[in-house]
């Protein structure tokens, strides 16, 4: 069973549907027993760094969850600004992020004026890095929507990067946490996949 | 590279799916579920949804109809159609919807648009301005379905919108909607060199060739189209379609 985070930010039902249509169980749940429990977790996540951060610390399950996930090592997924929570810190708040993968989180800074911001829309990715999450999904396309992107501190934890007028960095991970900047629960049969994958794992 | 979205634009009406000719002649196209399910197959960019009674007739957003669709959408969602405050919003959302659309609305309570981009998130806020030659042939933003002409020039409103941080802005032309015979280019390239903000092009693509034209000549950001993903062949017989990926990237010169 994978839980869902519910600390009231984020496209909840989207990722609950897409599970459901995969046939991967899922719950939308801020109970402190039903993620104790849970087997995975699924961090979502719209909207601004600082006020993401601040919800998810002062929710009563986040000594749980950080206890699951970084003591018993129970795999998590952030997506989109809940990838951003993963790292160190943003460029679009003052409140210092999780921490859990050595990475910051800056403004797209780019040459071409005439490229809008945010990058929305869909985009390729090369996943960079042999890993699970990406199973069958070599040749991709996903829904993207963010102003900020992810920098890692160290080349290992990236797993996959798209192209903007840059190339950036697109998804993360490191041991038991991962992370994707695009929206998988929007992404159709890509997203599917992503999703089925982060799963079966 | 991100690629220019090319996104379907479909009708509610009395609870069914419409298509309209110049915001008139509304006829029954099918049954919106079936619809979705069958853009869905078709790997669509987006789909956009805009109820067509629910301002004109003062009515709340149909809740049940919304979340139904959203169950069913795997892509990106825009909802429109009678969008008044926050509360209705942020139901609207934990549906499953992406991006809510307001028009009437954004002229009768513009401070609702930055509202709700503070709270949501300006990627989340999509303004539609229908547009329309009044009597004299300027062209003006006319809201409650194209019945009531605000006098507002569009260029102005359009800066308006954007400076209270509308996440992008959907430019639907009244005298080509339905009509299929290509976009305002003149119009979108003028609105385009006057703001930042993603601009979605609607009303008038009757072939993959508008399609084209209006990426290269005013580059838009993205498409919407009605007409031409419901109806096939110079009869307009009712058909839901999509062009293939493949075609698509063909097109954009992407391959």
């Amino acid at each position: 069973m994978i839980a869902i985070l519910d600390y009231g930010i984020g496209n909840l039902k989207s990722i609950y549907n897409m599970f459901k249509k995969v046939g991967v169980e899922s719950i939308i749940t801020s109970d402190i027993e039903i993620i104790k429990k849970a087997d995975k977790y699924l961090l979502p996540g719209v909207g601004s760094f600082d006020y993401g951060i601040n919800s998810l610390k002062n929710t009563p399950f986040f000594e749980t969850l950080e206890e699951e996930v970084l003591e018993n090592k129970k795999p998590i997924l952030g997506i989109c600004l809940g990838m951003q929570l993963l790292t160190n810190s943003s460029e679009e708040g003052k409140e210092k992020g999780l921490g859990w993968i050595d990475a910051e989180t800056v403004k797209f800074d780019l040459e071409d004026k005439s490229l809008s911001i945010p990058h929305m829309g869909w985009n390729k990715t090369n996943p960079t890095n042999t890993n699970d999450i990406f199973k069958n999904l070599e040749d991709n396309r996903f829904y993207f929507v963010h102003s900020y992107h992810v920098v890692c501190n160290d080349e290992k934890n990236i797993l996959a990067s798209s192209y903007y007028g840059q190339a950036f960095t697109c998804s993360i991970y490191k041991d038991n946490i991962y992370g994707v900047q695009f929206h998988p629960e929007k992404s159709h049969k890509f997203g599917m996949q992503l999703l089925k994958n982060f799963g079966e794992m | 590279m991100l690629q220019k979205r090319i996104i379907p634009c479909l009708l509610l009406h009395k609870g069914g799916l419409y298509k309209t000719e110049k915001f008139k002649k509304p006829t029954y196209i099918g049954d919106p579920i079936n619809a979705i399910k069958i853009f869905n197959e078709k790997e669509v960019d987006e789909l956009m949804f805009l109820d067509i009674d629910a301002s004109v007739e003062n009515k709340e957003p149909n809740y049940k109809m919304i979340e139904d669709i959203a169950s069913e959408c795997f892509m990106p969602l825009c909802y429109g159609g009678g969008v008044k405050n926050i509360e209705q919003m942020k139901k609207i959302y934990s549906l499953g919807v992406e991006k809510i659309s307001l028009s009437s609305q954004a002229t009768i309570n513009p401070n609702l648009i930055k509202e709700a981009a503070n709270i949501f998130g300006n990627q989340s806020v999509i303004v539609t301005i229908d547009i329309k030659k009044d009597f004299w042939g300027n062209k003006k933003v006319f809201i409650n379905n194209g019945k009531k002409n605000t006098k507002l020039n569009p260029i102005d409103f359009i800066k308006q919108v954007e400076a209270l941080g509308a996440g992008e802005i959907v430019i639907n032309n009244i005298d080509n909607d339905g009509v299929m015979k290509g976009y305002d280019l003149e119009l979108l390239k003028e609105i385009k060199e006057n703001t930042k903000i993603p601009i979605i092009a609607l009303g008038g693509a009757g072939n993959l060739n508008h399609i084209k034209e209006v990426f290269e000549s005013s580059k838009v950001d993205a498409v919407a189209c009605g007409s031409m993903f419901v109806y096939q062949g110079p009869l307009k017989g009712v058909l839901i379609s999509y062009p293939p990926y493949q075609k698509i990237q063909e097109l954009l010169g992407n391959k």
